[in-house]
């Protein structure tokens, strides 16, 4: 079968999109979740298990503690608690540790290791994965199961004091607080004082139930100078005596109503050595949890070492000495120690609703649930469970019952850490195996894409795809047995979820067919490639094209630009990549320029016969290699030499000057937004123009200025359509169209960008590309770079945080969300698709060959799938890097979302050349 | 013919080159604190005036091409004249130019103008010595098949690979090793300087290597 090379790379493109959705499923597992929302959450409390006896125990079981203070010092590393630095500064805290009534833990935090996932996951006990913070865009809100909500629901009064995150993620459920901000990290003093001070009124007035106390400046001294500095044990010492304060008001209270508090001293994420946090090394994993109360007294010589836990177990054991449900979302396991000294029916049932809790998890979010070991190890402490009632209800032997007793709390410790394990494995494991069909796919599309690219460019802008003669292949069965071989061998045997194992069968092999397929397609190119290769140097009369300067500068920066998305400082300073590239393609065109319009007008006369000649063997390489102008080859080289010397005057001085009008609207565009990270604290240009009256008039000026150009394009394309066909005409209303959508929802701040967009657009078409003469394929490229640039000029940068949301509510009421989702798209990516649409509408406009939109379509699909192509492999081998949920993983979603984009603009671009070859 | 010329190329090139060692090492011994990176400004004004007079030593000695066919004082003043003057506008340019890449405007001007007078060295006052003040010469010998010379040949190599250099310099900065060298404008003066020293190396190299195929036209 015949296929138009931009067909062909609409379809490849559209294959790409498949390949890469599923890498992206595999990269990022779905969060375990269970179904039940927290508001539908009615559902009675387990009974317990009783094997033919009916027990009385079936509702939730009272609370353990009265009060509960949760003390979070943001920051506090175990090493600052149990090491040298606790022992110095923090003697009050280290006597509980050592000899008090208390159990103190090691807890180990997940990544991300930032404030927000932290406290969420102390409150919900779940782990928030990375796709939590791209779902829960527009709602700081926590929807999820939590401790708090819990409380709240329970009629308990919650006090707060401390880092106003809290407030965010819990705006209605404190009866008092006072939100402290960590914007200022160099104020370490202030911060907590505004927590302190609150401290002693609430201690002497009783009328709560939970208060919470975030402490930010221990973090905020280790952001500024370090875990080694002095400051840190003054504040360590400030800790301390705060600590003391607290336990001693909730001991005296206790005297009167002789009902156990419990103080909780935790830290929510660690201090790396530098410092800092966020990453994943031991210092900053590590926090130090710490549970006193009165009910935990110890016997004299009673040694308790810190113990390694998770800490996703707070929430469950909060929920339990509460007496409130446990969220439905949590992973982890009751601290045993706390419930100790409980009598063992209490012990067994506390540890029960825990088990069938996570239990419920696990057949939510594992298909195979009744294989997991964990499940099995469940089901049999339940039954010994059982047994244990009716021994106890008939009131056995003490001896027997106590040996069970023992027997089944051991039971389901273990069954609580499988269970446990196995949830925390779900979310923090890649699933290989569909990342790698991801990969497989899309890496074959591209090669068969580089493979058809002489083909696909040759002046007929067509190739022969072999659709049918694969099918009847040895090698596509061959294939197709393996692949399904290798999927019942990886998936009986894996070990974690996984989502390609978990689609169904019809699916699967689809997919693998389609491999298979791609492989056969990609075997036969090759062939092709190295026979025609062979053929062609026993002829060798075919004359190589000579490369450009351009042609070298275009290539490498491709290559350039891929290359540096392995480091994660140039994925966050992108934009300056772009910039960079822009530039340098600017002072190129700029030498291009200089050289064609002085060289020649000195070099006419003298008949300086090698630039002459040079020229005319460059011109007739371009004809040879580009437009494929049929029509036109006859005219084409003399019409190339006079392109530059019909212009005279002022538009000679306008070809010379716009590369420089080019570079300076780029400049001031940069200073517009400044995006990235290290250099983000320059002044906007863009913050001046929002800030006051007078400046919003310049505002209103651009507006006018975009009106204007809109007017201008609209008239041009009536003018062209006088002498071309109406297609023209509707492909550049189409463009201002996009214009003025992107008009609509840019922020006020950002239309200059659109008008300096539409300004180099009209410059470069006028002055560079038709007087140069730039084949489609050079064009498309460097409409693809101003579109990347133009993305990072709107301000937008490779974190999610830049997304501009509000874009999605412009011109509706309430959030609705499939024109929030695409109006949001395409604010975000107005850069990219303006140039693209801009390139559909000037090649079909200026080229009366229908080649070029082809070509063009073929060049834009391989220029945006190469990039994806190797970020794929680039993450794949850098998943265990330490910046990976924080820089290389939004930069994923962001290419993941370019290639749809992509796709849906080559589609376009299809649906043109198809008109177009109609007419 | 032409092995003398390589020989003398090679000569001047290492001259060169030793110029450029010479304004490293020499002024530690006069001034107190001097090292490339802390007192950076210093050393690139030693190194921009110490490559410029060897140039222009180089170029009263060589002489490569002796064909000024007027040798009136007045004309040699007009011409100085005018090459002081390209001299410095090529340094105005560079620096808009780094401006247009991003530097910053107003902040560290001094260091962005000098780093514009050590590239204006590395690139303009050879131009300035051979080819003299003569745009048009210049963008023929900077086109394809426009050298005339080995003269000019070297100079195209020297002048692409200090740009080359500049341009690779510039990559480093945004990385987060946080080193000294990385500010602004460090890396990219000493990618410049890499460059200036590769091309004085890779140049007479690569003309010796390709003496066969090299045919210039008015030799």
């Amino acid at each position: 079968m015949r296929l138009g090379s931009g067909a062909f790379a609409a379809c490849c493109v559209v294959i790409e999109v498949l390949g890469v959705a599923l890498f992206l499923r595999g990269f990022f597992p779905a969060p375990v979740r269970s179904s039940s929302r927290a508001e539908q959450r009615a559902e009675p409390a387990a009974p317990e298990p009783s094997a033919g006896a009916s027990s009385n125990w079936t509702k939730l079981p009272p609370p353990l503690f009265k009060k509960v203070v949760i003390m979070l010092i943001d920051g506090l590393r175990d090493d600052f608690v149990f090491g040298s630095k606790g022992v110095k500064f923090m003697p009050y805290t280290t006597y509980l540790v050592e000899k008090g009534a208390s159990h103190s833990f090691v807890a180990e935090a997940k990544l991300p290791t930032v404030t927000m996932p932290r406290i969420k996951a102390l409150m919900t006990g779940s782990l928030p994965g990375f796709i939590d913070v791209v779902r829960n865009l527009n709602s700081p809100e926590l929807l999820e199961d939590n401790v708090i909500t819990q409380a709240k629901a329970a009629g308990k009064r919650i006090i707060f004091y401390g880092d106003e995150t809290w407030v965010k993620l819990f705006p209605k459920h404190f009866v008092e607080y006072d939100g402290t901000t960590s914007f200022f990290v160099s104020d370490y003093t202030e911060v907590d004082d505004n927590v302190t001070r609150h401290l002693d009124k609430v201690l002497k007035r009783g009328d709560w139930d939970v208060l919470i106390l975030h402490y930010l400046g221990l973090d905020h001294i280790g952001h500024v100078s370090g875990p080694s500095s002095p400051l840190i044990g003054h504040k360590l010492r400030e800790m301390d005596s705060i600590l003391m304060k607290i336990h001693t008001s909730l001991l005296s209270e206790e005297r009167e109503t002789l009902v156990p508090n419990l103080l909780v001293l935790c830290g929510d994420h660690g201090m790396s050595e530098t410092g800092g946090h966020g990453a994943s090394s031991m210092e900053e994993l590590n926090t130090a949890l710490i549970l006193i109360s009165s009910a935990f007294e110890r016997k004299p010589g009673d040694i308790r070492r810190p113990k390694h836990v998770q800490q996703t177990d707070l929430a469950a054991t909060l929920a339990i000495g509460l007496g409130l449900p446990i969220p439905g979302n949590s992973v982890g396991s009751l601290l045993f120690p706390t419930v100790e000294g409980r009598p063992v029916r209490e012990q067994l049932r506390f540890l029960h609703l825990n088990a069938v809790q996570l239990s419920k998890l696990l057949q939510e979010n594992v298909p195979s649930y009744e294989k997991e070991p964990g499940f099995e190890q469940f089901k049999m402490s339940e039954r010994l469970h059982g047994n244990w009632i009716r021994l106890y209800l008939e009131e056995n032997n003490s001896e027997v019952l106590f040996n069970l007793g023992a027997k089944v709390r051991r039971q389901y410790l273990d069954a609580l850490r499988t269970l446990s394990l196995s949830l925390s494995r779900q979310v923090a494991q890649y699933d290989i195996y569909s990342m790698l069909v991801g990969t497989v796919v899309v890496l074959e599309v591209l090669s068969l894409l580089l493979l058809s690219i002489p083909e696909a460019l040759s002046n007929k802008a067509e190739l022969e795809v072999p659709l049918w003669s694969p099918v009847f292949s040895l090698l596509f069965y061959l294939t197709l047995l393996v692949l399904s071989a290798l999927h019942v061998i990886v998936c009986t045997s894996a070990e974690s979820s996984c989502y390609f194992c978990g689609l169904s069968w019809l699916t699967a092999g689809g997919v693998m067919v389609l491999v298979s397929a791609l492989l056969c397609a990609v075997v036969s190119a090759l062939a092709k490639t190295f026979g025609d290769g062979k053929f062609l140097s026993k002829n060798s009369a075919h004359p190589k094209p000579r490369w450009s300067e351009l042609d070298v500068l275009i290539l490498l920066g491709t290559m350039g630009h891929v290359l540096s998305l392995g480091a994660s400082s140039f994925i966050e300073e992108e934009h300056q990549t772009w910039y960079f590239l822009i530039n340098t393609l600017c002072l190129a065109l700029c030498h291009e320029i200089y050289r064609n319009c002085l060289l020649r007008d000195d070099s006419e006369p003298q008949q300086c016969p090698h630039v002459e000649e040079e020229f005319i063997r460059t011109a007739a390489a371009l004809q040879d290699r580009s437009t494929g102008c049929d029509t036109l080859e006859p005219h084409g080289v003399s019409r190339s030499l006079t392109s530059l010397d019909t212009l005279r005057g002022y538009e000679k001085w306008m070809v010379l000057a716009s590369p420089w009008v080019i570079l300076t609207c780029c400049r001031l565009l940069r200073s517009l937004n400044q995006t990235g990270v290290q250099w983000a604290h320059r002044p906007d240009l863009g913050h001046w123009l929002t800030r006051g009256v007078i400046e919003a008039r310049f505002v209103h000026v651009f507006v006018l200025g975009i009106l204007f150009t809109g007017t201008k394009d609209l008239l041009k394309s009536q003018v062209i359509a006088t002498d071309v066909t109406i297609k023209t005409v509707g492909l550049w209303e189409i463009y201002s169209g996009l214009v003025l959508l992107a008009a609509l929802l840019f922020r006020p701040h950002n239309l200059p960008v659109l008008v300096f967009s539409l300004l180099i657009q009209t410059i470069m078409t006028k002055f560079i590309w038709k007087p140069l003469r730039h084949d489609a394929a050079e064009i498309t490229i460097m409409h693809y770079w101003f579109g990347q640039a133009f993305f990072y000029f709107q301000g937008n940068s490779n974190n999610i945080a830049t997304v501009d949301i509000s874009a999605g509510f412009v011109g509706l009421d309430t959030y609705i969300e499939v024109p929030a989702v695409f109006l949001t798209a395409f604010a975000t990516f107005a850069g990219p698709v303006l140039w693209a649409s801009h390139l559909v509408s000037f090649l079909s406009s200026e080229t009366s060959s229908g080649s070029a939109l082809s070509h063009a379509c073929f060049c834009y699909a391989l220029i945006c799938s190469f990039p994806v192509s190797a970020y794929i492999i680039l993450v794949t081998s850098l998943r265990y890097h330490l910046f990976i949920w924080s820089v290389f993983s939004p930069k994923l979603l962001y290419e993941g979302m370019h290639i749809l984009i992509t796709a849906a603009i080559c589609v376009f671009f299809t649906a043109m050349d198809q008109t177009n070859t109609k007419s | 013919m032409k092995d003398t010329d390589i020989k003398r190329l090679l000569y001047t090139h290492l001259l060169c080159i030793f110029s450029i060692i010479l304004s490293i090492c020499i002024p530690s011994f006069f001034l107190e604190n001097f090292s490339i990176l802390e007192t950076h400004l210093t050393w690139l004004c030693i190194c921009s005036v110490s490559v410029t007079a060897v140039n222009l030593v180089l170029y009263l000695i060589v002489k490569p091409n002796a064909s000024s066919k007027r040798s009136s004082i007045s004309y040699k003043v007009t011409r100085f004249l005018k090459c002081c003057i390209y001299f410095l506008m090529s340094c105005f340019f560079f620096h808009v130019i780094f401006v247009l890449y991003g530097a910053p405007l107003i902040e560290l001007v001094l260091e962005t103008f000098l780093f514009a007078v050590i590239l204006s060295t590395f690139t303009t006052v050879p131009c300035l010595c051979l080819l003299g003040p003569n745009i048009k010469a210049w963008l023929r010998v900077f086109s394809r098949n426009g050298v005339t010379s080995i003269w000019e040949n070297s100079l195209q190599i020297t002048t692409i690979s200090s740009f080359i250099g500049t341009w690779l310099g510039a990559f480093p900065i945004p990385l987060d090793w946080e080193r000294p060298w990385q500010v602004w404008p460090i890396s990219c003066t000493l990618g410049a300087t890499f460059g200036y020293v590769a091309g004085l190396v890779i140049s007479p190299l690569w003309i010796y290597w390709n003496r066969k195929q090299l045919t210039y036209k008015n030799n």
